[in-house]
């Protein structure tokens, strides 16, 4: 491994050319003669190390891997769908709806193998998008400033914990801002559709003035700075990264339920390195794939079983709600579907 | 039938002819192969006919969930698309799904706005098309709306891929051609089971055959099934025409041995006498004694081959259309010397009108002429040959002036040796019993009339052809 990654040919690159492309990297030995292009949203830094683990065997393969913000990685993975040309040969998103709706659009290529048939039906549809990772959305909350028994175990706790008008939580408690995340706007719309706490959690939300802000790291960073006490619904895999780091952090997963996001792979359809795609699917879908997730914190073992990343107080794997790989999810990214989910949202929530 | 012919041209090929259990079990397969092809295509057609009406519900269920969810804010249709909805089109779980809503004028509200328009203007309609490069099956639901600020028709259509309505119908099809492949099975095991027992008589009048003692020429007494008769019926007629020719040669033998060696001992004898005579005078007497008895064992010896010809050609000459009338004048005729009938010793009286009878003319000469032979020979004055046609029945009479036979002898009637003289070798009994076996193998009746004062009369009676008769 070591001498693999000492004859690395890394070239961090910044984007000029393409607006949104975050940052590109291409692993592998400078002799390798075949490419594989992946396009995903997930961070270099983060996903280098499995990748190197695929490559290790690999020797004549390379990857150029390039970092997206998730609806422009949909957004370009449509155009190139539609105009025959441009296509990675892999696309990995956090933004599953997104990948659902290429799938459903007819712009991916099925794959199949042992690996994939193991997989559970909610991560495997059409054989053409797999759910590769396990990451569910937890609560943070700041370790220095949340005594451990205010910490709430579920969403009923945290309705109650709003619900005194004096609370000193008022204010205090921070989500997503679903208008601007992707992410943010999957997790309410799939809260939306569990029970009625959803209703309930949102209307706590608008009395105590609770605060709705972008992306993972600024509602991470804003908890631990004490600016906020209770973060509801982040990602996990994040989340644990950073409590990794830093001891202000405390990651909970609520006990009623959680949810559980697979990052989605496909192959786009004009995809060139086809077979090289699959064999890096299966390959994350193996054990030592998984593995190598799992270091990553990209697969997140949840319950109170041994190796598990941390407890879900209350819950067992029943309560475990992952989001499954569906045209179900198409409902969410309907325009009048947004538009009345987001006005109902904005009536409760402040923007910040 | 074609069917029949591939048989035989299967079976030529071979050089024998296909086994009975071959040509059921080809009956079988080309019935399960022609079945199986019609009933694979029936249940593909009804196959597909169900998965298009199981899965068009569930398009029509989603597309009302949709268009039940339209609500009109401030003036305009807003379309909350249920969860539900896209649930129940998941139900086809590899398929695609699309939507579009689409307001009065036509305007993409929601959904996919490439989705193909349904061709008719009716409230529901079904039709089919394509969706990123797939066929699919669409629905078009409308719904009309009257309301202050927004009046007019929203149309909601949904669509689906086919994947499970394909992999319905091939399921509906494979289940029926499963059935189909448990039913032929049970055919052939029935089909083996019913040749198996079909063959058993078949096997039972063999070894009925087989175990027979060489000499027994009974019929077969089997009991068989109905459709097996007529080979039995066959092989015991068969069976009985071997009986009477066998018969026929053994009687001709012992008929030979029996009336030829007394004859024959009693010339050697008489020729050693005049081969002995020293008086020429004598001498000649006794050759002239041997002439006498020559031309009688000749006649005998005509008559016995005579009667074995007829009773072969009884079982083997084909019956023909005949005049009876000349069979009469052609026995007569054999007697003509020139003087018989001008002596008023022969008379022959026939009807007018043709006799017509199906038979065998040489057979039923041989028979009228030994009647007229023994008429002449043993009778008295004048003999009348008479042909008469009444009722449907031809009746041939032979009518002579003397006494005719007694009740003793009509009785015996037909059996071989009859004569009024028992001792002479000239007369024969030999006539009677070919005419007797004449008229047996004509279906005819032989009857002697010995009532009669005014003499003997002996008749044949035949049935008329059938055509005759009408007339």
């Amino acid at each position: 491994m070591n001498r693999i990654v000492s004859a690395l040919f890394v070239a961090m690159m910044a984007c000029t050319a393409c607006l949104a492309q975050e940052d590109s990297a291409v692993f592998g030995l400078p002799t390798a003669t075949e490419t594989l292009v992946v396009r995903s949203t997930t961070d270099i830094g983060v996903f280098a190390p499995v990748m190197l683990d695929f490559l290790a065997s690999r020797p004549n393969l390379a990857i150029a891997y390039e970092q997206w913000g998730s609806n422009d990685l949909a957004t370009l993975a449509a155009s190139h769908c539609a105009a025959g040309s441009g296509s990675a040969d892999l696309v990995i998103s956090s933004a599953v709806d997104l990948q659902v709706q290429l799938v459903n659009n007819g712009c991916a290529v099925a794959h199949r193998s042992p690996a994939t048939d193991a997989l559970p039906a909610a991560r495997n549809w059409r054989n053409e998008i797999f759910g590769i990772t396990e990451e569910p959305a937890v609560l943070i909350y700041n370790t220095q400033l949340v005594a451990p028994d205010e910490v709430p175990l579920s969403r009923f706790d945290l309705i109650d914990l709003l619900r005194p008008a004096d609370s000193r939580f008022v204010g205090r408690v921070a989500t997503y801002d679903i208008e601007a995340s992707g992410l943010g706007y999957l997790f309410a719309f799939m809260d939306s559709l569990q029970a009625n706490t959803f209703g309930r959690l949102l209307e706590a939300f608008g009395r105590s003035g609770a605060v709705a802000t972008c992306c993972s790291a600024e509602l991470i960073d804003a908890v631990a700075d004490g600016r906020y006490l209770i973060a509801y619904n982040v990602l996990g895999s994040y989340a644990l990264a950073r409590a990794d780091e830093d001891p202000r952090i405390g990651v909970r997963a609520p006990s009623d339920y959680a949810l559980v996001l697979s990052r989605a792979a496909l192959i786009p359809k004009h995809a060139k390195n086809v077979g090289a795609a699959g064999g890096f699917i299966d390959f994350l879908l193996s054990s030592a794939g998984q593995t190598a997730l799992s270091e990553a914190r990209l697969v997140v073992r949840i319950g109170g079983a041994d190796g598990a990343d941390f407890d879900l107080p209350g819950g067992g794997p029943s309560s475990l709600r992952p989001i499954a790989l569906s045209p179900i999810l198409l409902a969410g990214m309907d325009q009048h579907k947004r538009r009345i989910f987001l006005d109902q949202w904005r009536q409760n929530l402040r923007q910040k | 039938m074609p069917v029949n012919s591939a048989f035989r041209h299967i079976g030529a090929r071979n050089g024998r002819p296909l086994s009975l259990a071959s040509r059921l079990f080809l009956a079988i397969g080309l019935i399960l192969l022609t079945g199986g092809i019609i009933v694979t295509a029936a249940a593909l057609a009804y196959g597909h006919q169900a998965a298009r009406n199981a899965f068009d519900r569930l398009l029509v269920g989603a597309a009302n969930q949709i268009s039940a969810s339209i609500s009109i804010v401030e003036g305009d249709p807003l379309v909350d698309l249920p969860v539900t909805a896209l649930e129940l089109l998941a139900l086809a779980p590899e398929d695609r799904i699309a939507y579009r809503v689409i307001d009065p004028q036509g305007v993409t509200l929601t959904g996919y706005d490439d989705l193909a328009l349904p061709p008719t203007d009716t409230d529901l309609s079904f039709f089919d098309g394509t969706f990123a490069g797939d066929p699919v099956r669409l629905v078009a639901v409308r719904r009309h709306f009257a309301e202050r600020g927004f009046s007019g028709t929203v149309t909601t259509i949904v669509a689906h891929t086919t994947i499970a309505r394909q992999a319905l119908a091939w399921d509906i099809a494979r289940n029926a051609w499963m059935m189909l492949a448990v039913a032929g099975i049970g055919m052939v095991a029935l089909a083996v089971f019913s040749i198996r027992s079909a063959l058993v008589p078949l096997k039972r009048i063999g070894q009925d055959l087989l175990a027979r003692d060489p000499k027994d020429l009974t019929p077969l007494d089997i009991a068989v099934p109905r459709e097996l008769r007529a080979i039995v019926d066959a092989i015991n007629r068969f069976i009985t025409r071997l009986h009477r020719q066998i018969d026929g040669m053994q009687n001709l033998i012992s008929d030979s041995a029996h009336q030829l060696r007394t004859p024959i001992s009693a010339l050697r004898a008489q020729a050693q006498l005049a081969a002995e005579e020293q008086d020429p005078h004598r001498q000649s007497e006794i050759v002239s004694k041997i002439l006498t008895r020559s031309v009688g064992l000749s006649r005998l010896t005509d008559q016995m081959l005579n009667r074995a010809l007829v009773i072969h050609r009884g079982d083997s000459a084909a019956h023909k259309r005949i005049d009876l009338r000349r069979v009469a004048m052609a026995a007569a005729e054999v007697f003509d010397d020139g003087a018989i009938f001008e002596a008023g010793r022969l008379h022959l009286d026939l009807c007018e009108t043709p006799a017509w009878v199906a038979g065998d003319a040489l057979s039923l000469q041989e028979a009228v002429k030994n009647l007229i032979s023994n008429a002449l020979q043993h009778g008295a004055g004048r003999v009348t040959i008479a042909v008469l046609c009444q009722g449907g029945q031809a009746v041939l009479t032979v009518h002579d002036q003397g006494k005719g036979m007694t009740a003793e002898q009509a009785h015996l009637l037909g059996q071989r040796f009859l004569s009024a003289d028992q001792h002479r070798t000239s007369g024969t009994g030999i006539g009677l019993s070919i005419a007797h076996a004449v008229a047996h193998a004509h279906g005819a009746t032989m009857a002697v009339d010995i009532a009669s004062n005014t003499g003997f009369t002996i008749s044949l009676t035949i049935p008329l052809l059938h055509e005759e008769r009408a007339t």
